[in-house]
């Protein structure tokens, strides 16, 4: 085990460089896990609404999971370079499956009896989703975000381990290959802080944008309106 | 007012099971009337309601509100279910708002309506607090002020005050006659408690299960205002008794 001081001394003298290396890390998360939430949000809106969509696409959803994401990496790298594509497209794949599911589940989980008043008001669907069901989900979109952030840091990290020239996952390769093992620490470390700086933004943001569930949560011990 | 003529219903499953929720149901009720319903699980109540609102289709006969066959969702209605369902994003007053703007009613009309309705409720002060801070009898009053805020004709009520405590329930149904003789509605009124369906209604119906049918309709010829101590009049218990018999007694058969 290294010591704590050396790996901060070590990481200390390579800040610039570890900086460089972490902005690279940092943009094919954020990229994996952006394209995630565009694809994987409208999806869980059309599985919801298509019985026929939901008994094509669901199955499909569900084995693509299945694969470990470790297993297909080098595939796609093959696909699609070495370069930063590849990353993001691991990290969106490792990040779109709680994302889909959780919505899913939360626009499923609106009370029957509130989708029946909209019904007997005649409100259009358009409506009943904006004011009904697209905020009862958001509690459950936003822990889906919670898991698929931090997937998306270990998907940008395993794309970068198969083959990259840079990134926080490449630093940990090479420098576990070149016994520099005081700096692979230090490299994880800074991944474990990313983690976590991007876990705790997306709860800030999830405090902000939803507020009644934070304090519902809290007194009740379950997310309101169920 | 309506009329609800033969009206049957049979669900099938996806299995291919069939179950008679309602068969040959025929009840005619008056405008402004009470009508409580009550009956044992399963007798079709709740599929009933939905009915008289075009939310289910009917298998068989029809239902006419003034004359008008229902078979479609009409907006002239107000419902309140068991549980109070508000939206916890919401304050109190714009959990009531939630009806005018699903109607694409004009806001600015309504809501000096929906103040006075909350303060006709007793909560006049809570207008911005959100349903968690409410106490669930409160919450059930912020579900009735939103099936009243746009006037509707007929109120629907599925076990309104069921997942109340008694106490609560009791203070609630006479706070309901209270805003009717006020404000009044065509109401139905499922329940399960049988003094309750007597103390509050004009005539309650009485349906039993398999298939759910109408057993009997009865006159409560009680004076108004209803007060908790008509549960001592003799013909409050005479009441109640016959409704016991008619749900009880299909079943004591059954079992010798
Ligand atoms: N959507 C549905 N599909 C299939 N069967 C249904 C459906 N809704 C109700 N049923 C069946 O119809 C019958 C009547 O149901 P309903 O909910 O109307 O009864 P209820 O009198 O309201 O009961 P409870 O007092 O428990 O609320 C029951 O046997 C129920 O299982
Ligand atoms: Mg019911």
């Amino acid at each position: 085990m290294p010591a704590p001081l050396g790996i901060i001394r070590e990481t200390w003298e390579w800040r610039w460089r570890l900086l460089g290396h972490t902005w690279v890390t940092l943009y094919e998360t954020l990229a994996g896990f952006g394209l995630s939430i565009a694809v994987g949000t409208p999806l869980a809106v059309m599985l919801v609404y298509s019985p026929v969509l939901r008994d094509a696409v669901y199955p499909i959803v569900v084995v693509a999971q299945a694969i470990p994401k470790v297993a297909i990496a080098p595939v796609l790298l093959l696909l699609l370079g070495a370069g930063e594509v590849s990353k993001v497209v691991v990290a969106f794949s490792v990040a779109f499956f709680p994302i889909v599911v959780d919505t899913a589940t939360g626009l499923a989980a609106t009370p029957p009896e509130l989708l029946d008043l909209s019904r007997s008001y005649r409100a259009s669907a358009f409506k009943t989703f904006v004011k009904v069901r697209f905020p009862t989900a958001l509690p459950f979109f936003f822990s889906g975000l919670k898991v698929a952030v931090t997937l998306s840091v270990i998907g940008a990290v395993v794309g970068e381990f198969i083959g990259s020239d840079k990134g926080l996952g490449y630093v940990i390769v090479s420098a576990t290959s070149y016994w520099k093992s005081n700096l692979a620490f230090g490299a994880m470390g800074i991944l474990a802080i990313l983690a976590m700086a991007l876990f705790g933004l997306v709860e800030l943001v999830e405090r902000l944008v939803c507020p009644w569930y934070a304090v519902s949560e809290r007194d009740a011990g379950a997310p309101a309106g169920r | 007012m309506i009329s609800i003529r033969s009206v049957g219903k049979t669900y099938r499953s996806r299995h291919g099971e069939v179950v008679d929720a309602l068969d040959d149901v025929s009840l005619d009720v008056r405008e402004k009337e009470f009508v409580s319903i009550v009956g044992p699980s399963g007798c079709g109540k709740s599929t009933l309601l939905k009915i008289i609102a075009g939310l289910v289709p009917a298998s068989g006969g029809e239902v006419t509100i003034r004359g008008r066959p229902v078979r479609e969702p009409f907006p002239d209605v107000g419902f309140v279910f068991q549980n109070a369902v508000l939206l916890p994003w919401r304050t109190v007053l714009d959990n009531v708002m939630f009806s005018i703007e699903m109607l694409g009613l004009p806001g600015n009309d309504y809501r000096a309506r929906a103040r006075d309705l909350i303060e006709l409720a007793g909560l006049a002060g809570f207008e911005r607090k959100y349903p968690w801070e409410l106490s669930g009898g409160m919450q059930q009053r912020v579900a009735l002020c939103r099936a009243l805020v746009h006037d509707p004709s007929v109120l629907l009520m599925d076990e309104p005050f069921g997942a109340l405590d008694a106490m609560t329930r009791e203070e609630m149904g006479l706070e309901l006659l209270r805003i009717w003789e006020e404000r009044p509605k065509t109401i139905f009124f499922v329940t399960h408690s049988i003094p309750e369906a007597i103390l509050l209604a004009d005539r309650v119906v009485v349906m039993t299960p398999r298939p759910g049918r109408l057993a009997r309709v009865l006159d409560i010829a009680l004076d108004r205002p209803r007060a908790v101590e008509m549960e001592f009049d003799p013909r409050f218990k005479a009441y109640s008794e016959e409704i016991r018999a008619l749900i009880f007694r299909p079943r004591r058969e059954r079992v010798h």
